[in-house]
């Protein structure tokens, strides 16, 4: 399979003084050309580490097994010169937090341009300033706002200055984490459809990482449903969202109640405990000790991510069982 | 080319924001009057200090020096002590005001000429250490903290407190003691004080040389004094900063490590290093004290310390206003500084 | 931890379970101030310093303070019956450092508790007390901040007189504006606190807020910053009695190298009347500094990482 990610068994541990965490036990993802691919998850599931690995930017402490294709290459065995190389003209990623991922001191045309300067020092200083200025008219910002600072900006503004750079180099992949989390609803729903819109544009291959079901299923093609440092369920977005087979995916959209669907009302709308902790070595399925549906099958074995239906798979033993 | 550009973006991105250039004129205008009212209060301290403090004050002033009741009230009348605090305090900011700081005791002219004249040594030595200290000390601190805990980082760690621990004269004697008067087998190799040689025509090139040998020592004593301070200040924000997430953006984008650290990590570190920098300069008379006294130096320093054996009340006062405004200042110089150069200072 | 039995009269009453309480975070504050290396070196050697300070007239005899008793020759250098030599009047070295770590460590204590004292009440008051009176108490802490220490103590040095308490004194008046900063800022911090409110509603006064609720949580920060300033002031003394302010009747570690410099010990090449009370300055205020350091890590976790 030749996507444009692929990301097989990825598997990452933290170093620490209380020993080591885990936070991807074993990760599968495929993304094609022009596919937005949405990762749900609550907090502490291990997304963010799986936005940073795809870059190879996670801390020195990190112990990462497996692999990560980027247009058939392995980003975690790749030499330094040819990483550098994939990051930002390949690959880029629109952080979130845009305050604090954006240079407090520098000038918002500056650190736009920083990237093409890097991976394109053909470019000379016109076309350098046309391209910054209609990478700033692409996201709705005026070309004369370059010369601002990021505290000058809105919390949506600065945002949209993270998508304009992450699109500076025209990559073939974006990572977005979170990118919407610190904004207003009213702001996110723009931002969200400014990046979907010009991904499907450009024809790009995207990554959406959420805790929000309801944003990913505005603008993911296809969904993949983490919990605890594994994908539990994987398949197309609205199937996944409107008829979720894992437990917790279920749970998990049933949490963002669908105007005009009576049912959804009456379904559990939260999950009680906890998600394990991944400081410990788990036994069976790691969802069991939550799950409504687990029985004492479920203890035993940790269920691996199976395909039940075309182009849907889902990790656990009781789909299709009453 | 613009492929989203709904009126709810476009009414989002015109929200109003402050013009740019005022916040930091008034950012600047606020600093100027707080500086303006520090002068001012210190004008009245040091007024104070001489005067009210306990008991008569042509006796703590004369102490011992007057043996006749006529010599302690032409004395009073001389400097004016027979007058009401009031007018006391008049004729003191006037005379303040218009350059006017008594007469030197001791040397009997003016403490303002004295003090012009002393200034210049005072700024060669404090200047020169300053500028070495400040580039030595920032390269420490960067290469401290970028390999934090390395045995790099350990070594200049440790050095640094310990200099912070000495007292800078010492440091001045035992450096007399090795390489000006020489040890054992060891000739001396530099002059053991003073700016420049009897004989030694200053403006000439053999002149700065000479001025430059005898400058050596006090300049690597003050420098070294220094350095600490500012090693520590540099790794400790270098260290704040390499936390921040920017710098991953930077990684991300590509670029390498050594990039990321003096394109992004390295000019927002400085920022409040910047600022020690220029406020310690203004400690330009406080830490020429002692080094120009062990190295005999004529410069403000010296001047402050020969006055303390008299006591010539009047040179200590006014190196005092001296050495306070300086500091007063080169804090303003700092904020404003800092204000140019920091753009979120004037939000 | 606490028993909820109401009327059991095995019930700690609320003062016995708060001592408990503080006992165990001493205990555990013991524990991770153990796990800084440099922390505990200091802590041994002030130790050892304090020791030597105390026991200086059973170790070294008094008369050998005197001048006219001195028994040794004119900066005579080191010896089998003067370990480290002797001063330009004949004394030994080793005996004077022993009675001067009295002087320069008393100095330092005296001076400290001033300024504690002074920058504690300055930092609470301007702290507590929104407005103008903690406006003006802190503008005259930035003024205070400010102003350079050695000119400033020099003047009031010469205008006091030259005792053991005045050098003291100006010590203490010259450096307390850091520790009113950072007790100032953490009072802010304490006040935006809800049980503080709480008591407010309850109807308690400005004093017993301030005693029983600002102090008890700023004092820790208190108590770190104290071995710093001791550091400071230790540092202080030195240069002062350096510059021939200090008491003139006693013996200090600054002292005895005015007495080397006037008396001509560098170009004489006399080693052990200089080197030995700067190194005992050295490292007593490292040592100060490394303590005050580690205590700082234990108290305040963001800082851990950093050393």
């Amino acid at each position: 399979m030749s996507g444009l990610l692929s990301v097989r068994d990825l598997k990452v541990a933290y170093r620490t003084d209380e020993g080591d965490v885990v936070a991807l036990r074993g990760v599968d993802l495929d993304v094609r050309r022009g596919e937005v691919l949405g990762v749900a998850g609550e907090s502490g599931c291990g997304k963010s580490t799986l936005a940073s690995t795809v870059l190879r930017l996670h801390p020195a402490t990190a112990r990462v097994s497996g692999s990560v294709l980027v247009d058939g290459a392995d980003v975690l065995t790749m030499r330094w010169g040819d990483l550098r190389a994939l990051r930002w003209a390949g690959a880029s990623i629109v952080f979130q937090g845009a305050l604090h991922s954006l240079n407090s001191v520098r000038r918002i045309g500056t650190q736009i341009a920083e990237p093409i300067r890097l991976h394109e020092p053909e470019v000379g200083r016109a076309e350098l300033d046309r391209r910054v200025g209609e990478l700033l008219e692409q996201v709705g910002l005026p070309a004369s706002r370059r010369t601002a600072y990021p505290h000058q900006l809105s919390g949506g503004q600065r945002q949209r200055v993270m998508i304009a750079m992450a699109l500076a180099c025209r990559p073939s992949l974006v990572i977005a984490d979170e990118p919407t989390t610190a904004l207003d609803v009213m702001v996110q729903a723009q931002v969200l459809s400014l990046l979907s819109g010009l991904v499907r544009e450009l024809g790009v291959g995207m990554v959406l990482i959420s805790h929000d079901l309801a944003v990913l299923r505005q603008v993911c093609d296809r969904i993949a449903v983490m919990y605890a440092g594994r994908v539990v369920e994987e398949g197309p977005a609205q199937e996944v969202f409107g008829a979720a087979l894992h437990p917790y995916a279920a749970a998990l959209s049933s949490a963002f109640p669908r105007i005009g669907d009576p049912a959804s009302r009456y379904a559990p709308a939260g999950l009680a405990g906890d998600p394990p902790d991944l400081r410990l070595a788990l036994e069976g399925c790691s969802f069991a000790p939550r799950c409504p549906r687990a029985v004492d099958r479920c203890t035993a074995v940790d269920p691996p991510l199976e395909e039940h239906a075309p182009d849907r798979a889902a990790a656990c033993i009781r789909v299709g069982e009453p | 080319m613009t492929l989203v550009a709904g009126a709810d973006l476009v009414q989002e991105g015109a929200a109003p924001r402050r013009p740019r250039g005022g916040g930091f004129g008034r950012y600047a205008l606020g600093k100027v009057l707080g500086s303006l009212g520090s002068l001012v209060f210190l004008l009245v301290v040091n007024f104070f200090l001489f005067r009210v403090l306990p008991g008569d004050p042509a006796r703590t002033l004369g102490r011992g020096r007057f043996t006749t009741e006529e010599q302690l009230e032409a004395f009073n009348r001389n400097y004016g002590l027979d007058q009401p605090l009031g007018e006391q305090f008049l004729t003191y900011l006037r005379n303040t005001l218009s350059g006017d700081l008594g007469v030197s005791l001791r040397y009997r002219v003016p403490v303002s000429d004295l003090i012009v004249d002393r200034l210049g040594p005072t700024l060669l030595l404090v200047g020169t250490s300053t500028l070495l200290a400040a580039l030595i000390g920032i390269w420490l601190g960067i290469r401290g903290a970028w390999r934090r805990g390395g045995a790099f980082d350990r070594f200049s760690t440790s050095a640094s407190l310990t200099l912070y621990s000495m007292p800078e004269w010492w440091l001045g004697l035992l450096l007399i003691a090795v390489l000006a008067v020489g040890i054992g087998p060891l000739p001396g190799l530099f002059p053991t004080g003073g700016l420049h040689s009897v004989d030694a025509d200053p403006w000439s090139v053999a002149g700065v040389l000479d001025t430059a040998r005898h400058l050596a020592l006090p300049v690597l004593t003050l420098t070294l004094a220094y350095l600490a301070d500012y090693a520590l200040v540099m790794r400790s924000s270098l260290l704040d900063e390499m936390g921040e997430d920017y710098l991953t953006t930077a990684r991300a984008k590509g670029l390498r490590d050594v990039a990321v650290r003096n394109r992004h990590a390295v000019p927002n570190a400085l920022l409040p290093t910047t600022t020690v920098v220029a406020l310690n300069f203004g400690f330009v008379v406080a830490g020429a004290i002692t080094v120009e006294t062990v190295f005999s130096i004529p410069g403000l320093g010296l001047l402050a310390t020969e006055a303390l054996s008299v006591p010539d009340y009047w040179v200590l006062q006014g190196t005092f206003l001296v050495a306070s405004a300086a500091v007063i200042l080169a804090n303003l110089a700092a904020n404003l500084v800092y204000g140019l150069l920091d753009p979120r200072v004037r939000a | 931890m606490t028993t909820t039995s109401p009327t059991g009269s095995a019930a700690p009453s609320a003062r016995t379970v708060a001592r408990r309480r503080r006992a165990a975070a001493r205990q555990r504050g013991w524990r991770e101030f153990r796990r800084h290396r440099s922390g505990l070196v200091g802590a041994a050697v002030l130790l050892l310093f304090v020791l030597l300070a105390l026991l200086a007239p059973v170790v070294a005899d008094a008369d050998g303070l005197s001048v006219t008793r001195a028994t040794g020759g004119v900066l005579e250098p080191p010896s089998a019956s003067y370990p480290l030599g002797t001063d330009d009047n004949g004394r030994s070295v080793l005996t004077l450092l022993i009675w001067g770590s009295r002087i320069s460590l008393l100095v330092g204590v005296l001076a400290t508790v001033i300024s504690m004292v002074i920058g504690t009440v300055v930092g609470l008051l301007s702290g507590y007390f929104g407005g103008w009176p903690g406006a003006v108490l802190f503008r005259l802490t930035e003024w205070f901040l400010v102003i350079p220490f050695l000119p400033l103590a020099i003047v009031l040095a010469t205008v006091m007189g030259r005792s053991l308490l005045n050098i003291a004194i100006v010590i203490g008046v010259t450096s307390w504006p850091g520790t009113a900063l950072l007790i100032r800022s953490q009072t802010l911090s304490v006040k935006e606190r809800a049980y503080l409110e709480r008591s407010r509603v309850l109807g308690a006064g400005h004093g017993h807020l301030l005693r029983r609720h600002v102090l008890p949580n700023v004092m820790p920060l208190v108590f770190a910053n104290t071995t710093l300033t001791v550091a400071v002031a230790i540092l202080s003394e030195t240069t002062l009695s350096f510059l021939g302010l200090g008491d003139p009747t006693r013996v200090s570690w600054g002292s005895m190298l005015q007495d080397a410099f006037r008396a001509g010990a560098i170009t004489t090449g006399s080693w052990w009347f200089i080197v030995p009370p700067g190194i005992c300055v050295v490292l007593v205020v490292l040592s100060f500094t490394l303590v005050g350091q580690a205590l700082e890590a234990v108290l305040d976790p963001r800082l851990r990482e950093r050393r």
